[in-house]
């Protein structure tokens, strides 16, 4: 639990020497309680002092990276159960099982897919982020060649070591220990030897128990043995077990402070059927998993999952944006209809939908008005007259219409004046007000 | 350290209601915890999964829902019989799509003739759906409740600029209803109180937040259902309690990622997976968020979503 500044102050050396920058000890210790500087700063700080502190300000779920490089995948430091109380902060990483007793090529194949994976989706691109290695052959040897192979394939992605026998592991790790595998996993059997692997190679490790509380205590022990970057797996299989078990994950680490569970939780959903593995691994993205596991990552599943993965884990306060610029639909013409709205990415979904809908081609200018809709975004002054025009004037597209006519929302039919005034020779239009009304108006007006 | 498990106390309970006669009746709601979470609270009933029909043909459905029912789309009487005998449909969701003015501008006549077909044709409880038009659905939905009198169906939808005619049409021949806001709690709150102040029993309505599909403001939806659910069940809001209906499928077929062809755009993959995956998932994360009845269109997805939901019981 977090300590107050006073409680704080109780543990520093209290001689205001000023060392660290701060004209008091409890002005320092102040900082300390809002999390706005480090103890490193207090020189004189006892080692007792320094780890109490640390301990009662780590963060209730604790973060790192899955990974390395750029395209490495931050994990943990969740703070809320429900998106709307705050948001959620680090997207569960999308990861496809492969066993070593594949064929080279069909691992190859595989790995292919994994660096084909990214799509770009409002601005942000979206890409399945690790590739786990199953130990199924029993041939130590042979697992650690399908880890140097996978691995060189797959250079963006992080490495999950699916294997829980230590021997078999300690020599894949070694193979890859430059790209920081996550080693899959310690058991109660083999805790010992595994978090040994973990410590000595830096990595981070999972630990995976069957239930919530014989996971808890086995999460003690491996961090007793030095493994500082755990993630955990409950052994739920099935949607309810995600739900419930995750749950109670979570509810323990935030609410109760309860560390052995304040860890990132990996879930394997593995299932024959691609469209049902789609379904339950969308239930652990919604329902707290930080790394979901899947079988097959066909490309319709793959945006499937992306796109879940973004609209939940989006900030609830900051409206997604697209990007302002004038956007076809269809294949327009000179003589083709141009329509103004918002860059709020709903208002533009839903404006391009009912445009896309109305089968006519057409020219649809986004403007950046900070991702707020129309009735908002004018009222917020952000889309007056005087500033349309501008857009439309710097957009260039009154050089590629024939008939300078623009469309604007019904909402915003009282700016139609003075547009008209400010955008010279131009004719406004006034659209419908509700975007489903866009296909009967369209039709009608090019009839 | 020793774990305990760390359960919610709810004062609240998500309001039992029951639609449809016989042995057909279907009952859903009456939990007391949020979805799915045996471990703190009782779920009596499960999801209920409506196949959704028109009583006009489905012309602009993308070819993947489309194709389904080609045999059978030209008459809303063998469409719902074959959701019912071939499909296995627990529920038959009939939205009279041909009466909104757009449309074929069919009369609220005319709708009630194709709803006293249905239900001489069907067993399974019925659903009865306006065109969505404010005005239009005011005259169809009285019509259409007075054509079902007596068969306990779902009318809906009751908004805030028709629900009065609408909740009395529904009063008056003893069906549940379906009230709809826009995606905001306190909308949806406050058409709850609205309806319920006309004399309308809170235990024989049902509430649609409004629907969105996957990757078409999901989000807000998800929200506003969790938000819908925490208050009814952790305040004990009893103004938040009637069940939750999401309307999925005509909100997914709709969205350019179950239209758009794979030679057309190749890194979105196969359309046919595509489009039923997006229905399939759209509907899980609703009722994760804790809708009760659902209304979908592809046979492939309402197939995924019902394994899904046995898992979760």
């Amino acid at each position: 639990m977090a300590l107050s500044g006073v409680q704080i102050f109780k543990l520093l050396p209290k001689t205001n020497c000023k060392k660290c920058g701060f004209p008091t000890c409890l002005a320092f210790a102040m900082k300390l309680a809002q999390g706005q500087v480090e103890i490193q700063k207090c020189p004189d700080v006892s080692e007792e002092s320094k780890k109490t502190l640390g301990e009662a300000s780590a963060p209730p779920i604790k973060s790192f990276t899955l990974g390395v490089g750029e395209k490495a995948v931050k994990m943990g430091g969740e703070t809320v159960l429900f998106r709307h109380d705050k948001k959620f902060f680090n997207p569960s990483a999308l990861a496809v099982n492969v066993r070593d007793n594949l064929s080279d090529d069909e691992l190859t194949q595989k790995a292919s897919e994994v660096t084909n994976s990214e799509i770009d989706r409002i601005g942000q691109k979206l890409r399945v982020d690790a590739i786990s290695i199953e130990y199924v052959s029993n041939d130590s040897a042979r697992y650690e060649t399908v880890v140097k192979l996978v691995s060189s394939k797959v250079p963006d992605a992080a490495i999950i070591l699916n294997c829980k026998d230590p021997s078999a592991a300690e020599a894949a790790v070694k193979a890859v220990v430059q790209r920081k595998p996550l080693l899959y996993c310690a058991t109660d059997q083999n805790a010992e030897a595994m978090a040994g692997i973990a410590k000595t190679n830096n990595i981070p490790l999972c630990v995976c128990a069957d239930g919530i509380e014989a996971l808890s205590s086995l999460t003690e022990k491996v961090k007793a043995l030095g493994v500082e970057d755990i993630v955990i797996d409950s052994g739920a299989k099935t949607a309810k077990e995600i739900i419930e078990h995750n749950t109670q994950i979570r509810r323990s680490a935030l609410k109760k402070g309860f560390k052995p569970l304040g860890y990132p939780i990996i879930s394997f959903v593995l299932r024959d059927d691609p469209i049902f593995e789609a379904v339950i691994a969308a239930v652990a993205i919604a329902k707290y998993s930080s790394i979901v596991i899947v079988n097959s990552i066909e490309k319709w599943k793959n945006l499937v999952l992306f796109t879940l993965r973004q609209n939940i884990y989006t900030d609830p306060q900051v409206p997604m944006q697209v990007k302002q610029k004038v956007y076809k639909i269809g294949e327009p013409t000179a003589d083709s209809p141009l329509l103004i709205t918002t860059n709020f990415s709903l208002t533009y979904f839903i404006v391009s939908g009912e445009v896309e809908n109305s089968k006519i081609p057409s020219l649809l200018a986004v403007m950046d008005c900070e991702g707020l809709s129309v009735l908002t975004a004018w009222a917020a002054g952000k889309f007056t007259a005087t500033k349309i025009a501008q857009f439309i004037k710097d957009s260039g597209i009154g050089d590629q219409v024939k008939n300078k006519e623009l469309i604007i929302p019904g909402q915003v039919a009282i700016l139609s004046g003075a547009l008209e005034e400010k955008l010279d020779g131009w004719k406004i239009v006034v659209g419908p007000r509700e975007a489903n009304a866009i296909p009967t108006f369209l039709k009608s007006k090019t009839a | 350290m020793a774990y305990v498990i760390p359960k919610e106390t709810y004062s609240g309970k998500v309001l039992g209601v029951d639609f449809g006669k016989g042995d057909n009746i279907l009952k859903i709601g009456g939990e007391n915890a949020l979805p799915f979470l045996s471990f703190e609270g009782e779920i009596p009933n499960r999801p209920v999964i409506a196949y959704e029909v028109q009583d006009t043909v489905p012309v602009e459905w993308p070819e993947t829902v489309k194709n389904q029912y080609k045999d059978v789309s030209d008459n809303a009487v063998n469409w719902a019989k074959y959701c019912q005998n071939e499909l296995k449909a627990q529920a038959i969701a009939l939205r009279l799509l041909s009466t909104h003015p757009d449309r074929e501008n069919r009369s609220p006549e005319d709708a009630a003739k194709t709803v006293k077909e249905i239900l001489s044709a069907i067993n399974v409880p019925l659903i009865i759906l306006g065109s969505n038009h404010v005005e239009k659905d005011a005259s169809v939905l009285v019509a259409a409740a007075e054509a079902a009198s007596g068969y306990n169906c779902i009318i809906g939808k009751a908004q805030e600029g028709n629900y009065k005619t609408i909740v009395a049409a529904a009063l008056a021949h003893n069906h549940k209803l379906i009230a709809m806001s826009e995606l905001d709690i306190n909308l949806a709150k406050q058409l709850n109180i609205l309806i319920t102040q006309m004399g309308f029993d809170k235990e024989k309505l049902m509430t649609d937040p409004m629907c969105s599909a996957l990757g078409y403001g999901l989000e807000y939806t998800y929200s506003v259902m969790e938000r819908i659910r925490i208050a009814a069940l952790l305040q004990n809001d009893a103004t938040m309690q009637p069940p939750i209906v999401g309307d999925v499928g005509m909100y997914v077929w709709k969205i350019k990622e179950v239209s758009a062809k794979e030679s057309d755009i190749p890194e979105w993959g196969l359309l046919e997976d595509r489009g039923i995956a997006w229905e399939a998932v759209t509907a899980t994360a609703m009722i994760i968020a804790g809708t009760n009845l659902l209304i979908m269109r592809h046979s492939k997805a309402i197939e995924t979503v019902q394994k899904v939901i046995e898992e979760l019981i």
